[in-house]
């Protein structure tokens, strides 16, 4: 069975695109010296103390391991 | 017949993207080291005619570059009356960041912006630091990526002990 021209066509549009889309981070690349705005504070996850202390809140309630991180011992609670 | 047609596209467009990636080619030992003359940077260059050069990359924003101040302030203190020159080339964006920099770390060293970064672009600087050493020919003699304390200072020195050697001053 033969394909009409407008398929084909709409076809090849989206082999291009598929190909564009899979290979477009290909020449991004961000050079060494460029990272200035990557290394502002405000890039950090962990700038607000309040959104960190919720976070945490939420984790250590959810684990069930209240200090079981960035405190020493294997939260074992017998230390 | 349709998938193969399709497949043979999507491997066709595939392969151009991947082509057309931009090419990595950093500076390796033995090249020339890029002109700082034709560089366009801003500041005074030092005379390095006869001299081993320590050019180092750097930035205000790049926490191991502000690390490797002290150790390069000692390597000028060490090396500058035996025939080394340290430059510290800045990659900063902005001029007051670059200024403030300076103002707070008095590198007892020369340093320039290289605001256009035209510098970097030639050297492909691999990351923030990157010291480089060049030989009084021109040519580059060792790269050291990053800084990583003692580690780093240590092979820097080796580098200029092997490099002021290789060739004395006339």
């Amino acid at each position: 069975m033969k394909n009409s021209l407008p398929f084909r066509i709409v076809l090849a549009a989206g082999a291009v695109a598929t190909a564009m889309l899979a290979t477009g981070c290909t020449t991004a690349h961000v050079q060494p010296w460029e990272r200035a705005t990557l290394a502002d504070y405000t890039m950090r996850p962990d700038r607000d103390p309040l959104q960190n202390a919720m976070t945490e809140h939420i984790y250590f309630s959810r684990e069930a391991s209240s200090g079981g991180r960035g405190v020493g011992g294997s939260g074992c609670g017998c230390n | 017949m349709l998938s193969r047609k399709l497949s043979v596209l999507l491997a066709a467009g595939l392969l151009l993207g991947v082509a057309s990636a931009p090419a990595r080619a950093e500076l390796a030992c033995g090249a020339a080291f890029p002109s700082l003359a034709e560089a366009q940077l801003e500041g005074t260059l030092p005379d390095t005619k006869g001299q081993v050069v320590l050019v180092d990359f750097w930035a205000s924003w790049c926490a191991p570059c502000k690390a490797s101040f002290p150790a390069l302030g000692q390597l000028h203190a060490d090396y500058g009356a035996r025939g080394v020159t340290i430059l510290g080339v800045s990659e900063d964006d902005k001029a007051k960041d670059y200024a403030a920099f300076l103002k707070k770390y008095a590198p007892p060293f020369a340093t320039v912006r290289d605001a256009a970064h035209k510098l970097a672009g030639a050297v492909k600087v691999p990351a923030m630091p990157t010291s480089v050493v060049v030989g009084r020919d021109g040519r580059v003699r060792a790269i050291f990526s990053g800084y990583h304390g003692e580690e780093t200072e240590k092979s820097i020195r080796a580098a200029l002990d092997q490099a002021l050697a290789e060739s004395p001053a006339s």
